[in-house]
């Protein structure tokens, strides 16, 4: 049976074909690739609308033989955990094809950049939508090489060979992850017979082999997020790509390692993952701190935001790792906040970048209150909403994290969790602090410097709906908690 | 004595033996015609034997058998089974396809027609008559059967020092190769008594004095079959044979030799030796170990396109040797022969790029930056082709084709093994995407430039250095026209290929049944 998510495929598809082929000038590309995009973002919301219809687990699912003789099937679905994923990359693409509508690329190439970055979307929402092993390991590969494509082609113009630097180490980090990611796949497959991420969860995998998956994919996907100590890559690969490639990086690639994490623990293997829980707790605690202290030593604000990337994501890890419905809820909650405000973040900077040229804090200059009021205004909203302000979405993300952690899953040990607890909120103490100087070496001061264009309509256009979700998920976290909450979630192991 | 002898279980390699006599008798006869002629009948002798390979095989046929004798079970020179047939489908579609991408080189005089299709097709009719021997001497003439005509298809090119140079040091590694394996060949023979599959694997079976003999013949057997993969550490042939060669010749080395060997490990190993399967094993897993690193390093550093893929074709033979090190009995072999299919096809499409951007001038990878922009169709099978070789989507028939392999590692608890092929796998990325990149970049200035009406030189790269240390870009001709129809129709063909067994790879996977 064919559930019609295919539909979610073809159409950043099409556009992006209709992005390469047409006639005309770029324009016309980049508004075919928005139509697309745009279609694409309110079909994606029907599946989380079904969803809190109907008390199936799955919606839209499509079950049919792909490579039978592997038994791979072609096996896509939505749930409580990627649905809104979903809805968020489809958020995101349309977002950054908004920007490039009147700011294409100085070194051209618009319809290839829009063409990628729908592919990129295309790919994404295979690997949240995939119920079957390898049709998610190849959405979770199809996204790299169009990424690195962004990166490498459209990076920082500055800096051609630290561009295409960054843009392999990512590449490469990752695919070592992913193939060990695949390890993990084939453990399962040799111990269970089956691909299906259904069927597994039916037949359940033994604790002794569940634990050999669960430490392949926490290096794997941990390469991904990424995961303290290995998050060398992203620092460079953020501060080197276009905007674009930034809020896709930030918002969408760093959600495919939370979520495969998340996924695979808590469906496939919940019994393995209590013996390396703990450590994925401590880790993510680890990059907490660590993301907030680098945050404070950094001299661009591009590279800030990736650093504080790190930290977020540790609230996410720590919240997987307590093992209980509630933490799945925290994480996905983390994911989506963080996806959201961090992709503002990654606009109003690079919008920034692009009028004074770099992203380097003494570049920038202080006050810009005074040099560009709306601009300065939405960098200090989302940076607030980034270090937890309540009433925005950041503060839920964390403060959902630390509130599992109070409470884990009987089989780990509550002194630990309560320790990394602790840790974790002197982290939300330090991410204040990071993100209040920031504001105030950019936004406050005295005016020595010429004034900067402010917001133009197109930003407005394209960054508005992200400061709407930031302050719906904060005054109404139920948003998020609706769908996830009755159907999987609270019934899941 | 006379024995009857079953010609339909033959009536395959006979049919490309006699399209090699005939391409070399039309061509000698009929001079005028020998732009296409011989290639012609080439193709009609691999086309009849391919009919054969499709039709007529329903069950396993033996031929040319001793007759038994008390105590002993029967040997038999001749075993044709399924696993045989997909070796033999390979090794036909490959050559065919490389007697394609030969046959503008006659026209050109760069090639004598007759003499190149004949040699072709003699060497794969050896490669056929590997897939199918039943005991060690058929094996070793089969070996040196494709050999042999290779060596001369290496160095057989007009005025061509390097083409000399090419294949002497090819004949040279080969010739000691085969010495190490008649030693082993006849270690076994006098520890068993026998050369044929069933009595030496009974008598391997046994625990007798001569038991370390026996292993120690096997080794050695195993050594010259290693070179023609070209496995580490007998591999040090490979760079300099592949670019010295005219290029088809040496896609027809990366392909059909090594499928060649490959075919006479599984039917040494399995055939011969199937109670050593643990010391093998572990053998031939770090033979694949140590290929796929060494092989991967090297290519890192490589600069000319020949040469690149000459070293990617050793990492993708450590590649290759992983479903053997996982045990080559059921699923092994079919894991093997699923990614030799999948490498068949896109290593053949890569070199036809090449030897296409190679007729335009371009021999380095910075002589063909922006090739996809000026010439889309080879730019397009290229990037392709090399990222199936890579394994990353948009080439998932390459992805599949790695999962099968890393899966064979896997059942077999062989975890190191996929532990280290993750990480090859890695490193492969690094060199393919270097590559796949240069061919969308803007097209530099002064490159790709009609005007000056020099002639196209496949062999002035290498003039400038091993790895080509000098990187002076030159101004070539271009015309469009400049690259013959059969290059493009290769490409394309491989092309269309690895598309549609991407999006569905099931057919990749028939030798699972």
């Amino acid at each position: 049976m064919i559930g019609g998510l295919e539909l979610l495929l073809l159409l950043p598809m099409a556009g992006a074909t209709a992005a390469l082929t047409v006639r005309g000038r770029d324009g016309v590309a980049v508004w075919c690739g928005l139509a697309a995009a745009t279609v694409t973002l309110v079909v994606s919301i029907w599946p989380w609308v079904a969803l809190h219809g109907d008390g199936r687990v799955f919606v839209a699912e499509t079950d049919v033989a792909w490579i039978e003789p592997l038994g791979i099937r072609w096996h896509l679905g939505l749930d409580d955990l990627s649905a809104p994923l979903v809805v968020l990359t489809t958020l995101l693409t349309w977002c950054c094809l908004v920007s490039l509508l009147r700011r294409p690329p100085d070194c051209g190439g618009v319809r290839q950049l829009v063409a990628l970055v729908l592919v990129i979307e295309m790919g994404s929402i295979g690997t949240f939508a995939a119920l079957d092993l390898i049709v998610f390991f190849v959405f979770f590969e199809v996204v790299l090489i169009p990424m690195w494509f962004v990166i490498a082609l459209w990076g920082d113009p500055h800096d051609v060979v630290g561009r295409r630097r960054a843009a392999t180490r990512f590449l490469v980090v990752t695919v070592i992850g992913s193939a060990l990611v695949l390890v993990a796949f084939l453990v399962l497959r040799a111990d269970t017979g089956t691909f299906d991420i259904v069927l597994l969860r039916e037949r359940g995998v033994a604790t002794g082999t569940g634990t050999v998956v669960a430490t392949l994919l926490l290096m794997g996907f941990g390469a991904k997020v990424p995961m303290w100590p290995l998050h060398f890559w992203l620092p460079d690969a953020h501060s080197k790509a276009p905007t674009v490639g930034s809020v896709l990086l930030a918002g969408v690639l760093l959600k495919l390692g939370t979520y495969g994490l998340l996924r695979f623990w808590r469906d496939v293997v919940p019994d393995g993952a209590v013996a390396v829980a703990p450590y994925l707790g401590a880790l993510g605690v680890v990059g907490i701190v660590y993301g907030a202290l680098a945050c404070l030593a950094q001299r661009d604000l591009k590279r800030l935001i990736a650093y504080s990337s790190i930290g977020h994501m540790g609230f996410v890890l720590l919240a997987i790792s307590v093992l209980t419905p509630q933490g799945a809820l925290a994480a996905n909650y983390g994911n989506v906040a963080h996806g959201v405000i961090t992709g503002l973040l990654f606009f109003v900077v690079g919008a920034v970048k692009d009028r004074v040229g770099s992203s380097d804090l003494d570049v920038v200059g202080e006050a810009l209150y005074a040099r560009a009021p709306r601009l300065g205004a939405i960098f200090a909203f989302a940076a607030l909403a980034s270090l937890g302000l309540p009433g925005l979405a950041g503060f839920w993300g964390e403060m959902l994290a630390l509130l599992a952690a109070f409470d884990p899953n009987p089989a780990l040990a509550r002194s630990t969790y309560l320790v990394l607890m602790v840790i974790a909120a002197v982290g939300v103490a330090l991410t204040a602090v990071y993100f209040v100087v920031a504001i105030r070496r950019v936004c406050q001061g005295v005016a020595d410097r010429d004034a900067l264009p402010d917001v133009a309509t197109d930003e407005w256009v394209s960054w508005t709906p992200l400061v709407l979700a930031t302050v719906a998920l904060g005054i109404f976290p139920v948003l998020m908690l609706w769908s996830a909450v009755p159907a999987g979630l609270a019934g899941s192991p | 004595m006379t024995q009857s002898v079953d010609w339909w279980s033959i009536a395959a390699p006979l049919c490309a033996l006699a399209g090699a006599v005939g391409a070399l008798v039309v061509d000698a006869f009929t001079p005028r015609l020998s732009r296409w002629l011989p290639s012609v009948v080439g193709l009609t002798g691999l086309v009849a034997s391919a009919g054969f390979v499709m039709a007529s095989y329903d069950e396993p046929r033996a031929a040319f058998c001793l007759p038994t004798t008390l105590g002993r079970p029967q040997d038999c020179s001749w075993l044709v089974a399924d696993p045989t047939l997909i070796w033999w489908t390979v090794v036909l579609a490959a050559t065919a396809l490389v007697l394609i991408l030969l046959t503008p080189s006659y026209a050109r005089g760069e090639l004598p027609a007759g003499e190149t299709t004949f040699l072709l097709l003699a060497s794969a009719t050896g490669a056929l008559v590997v897939a199918a021997s039943g005991d060690l001497v058929t094996l070793v003439i089969g070996m040196e059967t494709v050999s042999l005509p290779a060596f001369a298809l290496v160095g057989l090119r007009r005025r061509d020092r390097r083409g000399a140079e090419a294949a002497l040091k090819y004949f040279v590694a080969s010739v000691v190769a085969t010495a190490i394996t008649l030693l082993g060949v006849s270690m076994v023979y006098g520890a068993t008594g026998s050369l044929g599959s069933g009595s030496v694997a009974t008598a391997a079976g046994l625990e007798t004095a001569v038991t370390p003999v026996i292993g120690v013949g096997m080794v050695l057997t195993i050594v010259g079959l290693g070179f023609k993969v070209a496995a580490v550490p007998f591999h040090a042939w490979v760079p300099d044979t592949y670019v010295g060669a005219p290029i088809p010749v040496a896609a027809y080395l990366s392909v059909v030799s090594k499928a060649a060997g490959l075919v006479g490990i599984v039917v040494v190993l399995t055939r011969f030796f199937p109670v050593y399967a643990d010391t093998w094993t572990v053998v031939i897993g770090v033979l694949a170990a140590v290929t796929m690193t060494v092989g991967n390093l090297a290519a890192l550093r490589q600069l000319h396109a020949v040469r690149l893929l000459a070293w990617s074709s050793v990492a993708q033979a450590g590649y290759l040797l992983v479903p053997i090190a996982a045990g080559a009995s059921g699923d092994g072999v079919a894991a093997l022969q699923s990614y030799l299919v999948m490498y068949a096809v896109v290593n053949l499409g890569a070199f036809a790029a090449v030897l296409g951007a190679a007729t335009l001038g371009a021999v380095r990878v910075d002589d063909m930056t922006g090739l996809a922009r000026t010439h889309p169709w080879l730019g397009i099978g290229l990037a392709f082709a090399l990222l199936c070789l890579a394994g990353l989507p948009p080439g998932v028939v390459g992805l599949v084709a790695k999962v099968v392999i890393f899966q064979a590692a896997v059942d077999a608890d062989q975890l190191w093994l996929a532990v280290v092929l993750a990480v090859n796998v890695a490193i492969g990325l690094v060199y393919y995407l270097r590559f796949v990149v240069a061919l969308f970049m803007p097209v530099p200035e002064g490159a790709w430039e009609a005007g000056e009406d020099e002639p196209a030189d496949e062999m002035r790269g290498i003039a400038e250095g091993e790895g080509g240390t000098v990187a002076t870009a030159r101004a070539v001709v271009v015309r469009p026209s400049d690259v013959p129809w059969t290059t493009e129709f290769v490409v394309g063909l491989t092309l269309a290929a690895s598309v549609v067994l991407s999006v569905f790879p099931g057919p990749l996977f028939f030798p699972y049944g």
